[in-house]
């Protein structure tokens, strides 16, 4: 079963590193909707930095949203999905692998480069360290939801949309503490209940997600 | 020994077929017949446990697979249509993963020489991605040289390939069930195993038949 994880995550990093065109993709795009916002609202401090957590995190969804499309689509077109399906070991380790690789090419370049941003909007250091913290508990829990979806819009037309509208309300709560945490610390509170909750969310999805992304994929291909 | 019993595939509203009941043993190998959308291939997807039969039962040795899942997987060898090979990555890498999967691991020893019995000498390092149709078949073919699996379902295996590689695509099914194995096959060309053809099931508009 380890070999089996081991030869999964290497199959999509070295796949990712060889294309290269996800990991930039959304980064860049991450990138260039924060640097959108000084543009377009003003480059005064006091209101970037007001409405910089929010920014952050509503780009991080928008980009993470932007990299599920992809999750499992090239998979089901050159019947390597299939091949996962009838696999020796069960889907659910499989799926729970790609959605963790998934996570390394698509959310873990957005917590490194965050602090970089987060300067760029104005934020203080302490603001900055609990924005990274945030991003690197809240994250995983995007690609964890966001694999549930990506296997239930599989193979549809149109499924890209289909797909925000599916999984973007489901995001909700963790934008709403992942951006509320940054909040808090810049108006001196205690965010220990944010990230808690925050951690909750994310076992909560690493124990169902896996195995509700199993059964859409089953369904997806029947 | 897989045993089938009055299966139905239904696609839309339409029946593609029904009552499809057959018993594949040990040393048996099976052609399925039928014209274009006859469910040739709905039908072996069902047997891989990719789709659900909306009537009847697949049973692996006496039990359904539905419940042994990936016990059935294990002594179960199934090339589609589609390759199931990554564009990004070599033939070696290719098909280490795809051994790895259906639970073998092999060395690149091993993936060397069966790539190389398979007719893609020289070609074993370059991306699959300007492999040709044919070459790409063969990668996915590589892994019947290495599988240790009991039951091989192949959708069209001689789709694309050349004179050579059918012939010894056709030893080693001719190997492979006379060593015990089960085959079971479609194709729209004409082929010949050394064992012989032991069933034909033709699918067509009066369900299936089996003789």
């Amino acid at each position: 079963m380890l070999a089996m994880i081991r030869w999964v995550l290497w199959r999509e990093l070295t796949v990712a590193m060889r294309t290269k065109s996800e990991v930039l993709t959304t980064l860049f795009f991450f990138v260039i909707v924060i640097t959108l916002f000084p543009l377009g609202v003003g480059p005064e401090t006091e209101t970037l930095e007001l409405i910089g957590p929010g920014i952050l995190w509503v780009a991080a969804l928008l980009a993470s949203m932007l990299s599920l499309t992809r999750m499992f689509s090239e998979d089901y077109q050159d019947g390597t999905l299939e091949q996962m399906l009838v696999a020796s070991q069960p889907l659910v380790i499989i799926v729970a692998s790609k959605i963790f690789a998934h996570w390394m090419v698509s959310g873990l370049p957005l917590v490194i480069i965050s602090p970089l941003l987060s300067l760029q909007l104005g934020l203080d250091m302490e603001s900055t360290l609990i924005l990274m913290l945030t991003l690197l508990i809240g994250t995983p829990i995007l690609s964890l939801i966001g694999a549930v979806g990506a296997g239930l819009t599989l193979g549809v037309r149109g499924g890209g949309v289909l797909l925000s509208l599916l999984v973007l309300p489901l995001y909700i709560p963790v934008l709403i503490f992942g951006a509320g945490a940054v909040e808090a610390v810049r108006a001196g509170l205690e965010v220990e209940a944010h990230l808690s909750l925050l951690g909750a969310f994310l076992v909560l999805a690493m124990v169902l997600a896996p195995w509700g992304t199993a059964a859409s994929l089953r369904i997806s291909l029947d | 020994m897989l045993e089938t019993a009055r299966l139905q595939c239904i696609r839309g509203d339409r029946v593609l077929f029904s009552d499809v009941s057959f018993t594949l043993k040990e040393n048996e190998l099976m052609y399925l017949k039928g014209i274009n959308g006859s469910g040739k291939t709905s039908l072996l997807r069902m047997l891989c446990g990719l789709v659900s039969p909306a009537e009847g039962e697949i049973s692996w040795c006496g039990e359904n697979v539905r419940k042994l899942k990936e016990e059935y997987f294990r002594e179960l060898l199934y090339i589609g249509h589609l390759p199931g090979i990554k564009a990004e990555l070599t033939p070696i890498e290719n098909l280490r993963i795809s051994c790895a999967m259906s639970g073998s691991l092999i060395t690149e020893d091993q993936a060397w020489n069966a790539l190389d019995k398979i007719g893609l000498r020289g070609r074993e390092d370059l991306p699959s991605k300007v492999l040709s149709q044919g070459q790409k078949r063969r990668v996915a073919l590589a892994r019947i040289l290495l599988t240790d699996a009991k039951l091989w379902i192949l959708d069209e295996p001689f789709t694309a390939l050349d004179v050579d590689a059918v012939a010894m695509l056709q030893a080693v099914l001719a190997e492979h069930v006379q060593r015990g194995g089960m085959v079971l096959l479609t194709t729209h060309q004409e082929f010949e195993v050394a064992t012989g053809i032991t069933h034909t099931l033709v699918l067509g508009k009066a369900g299936g038949q089996a003789c």
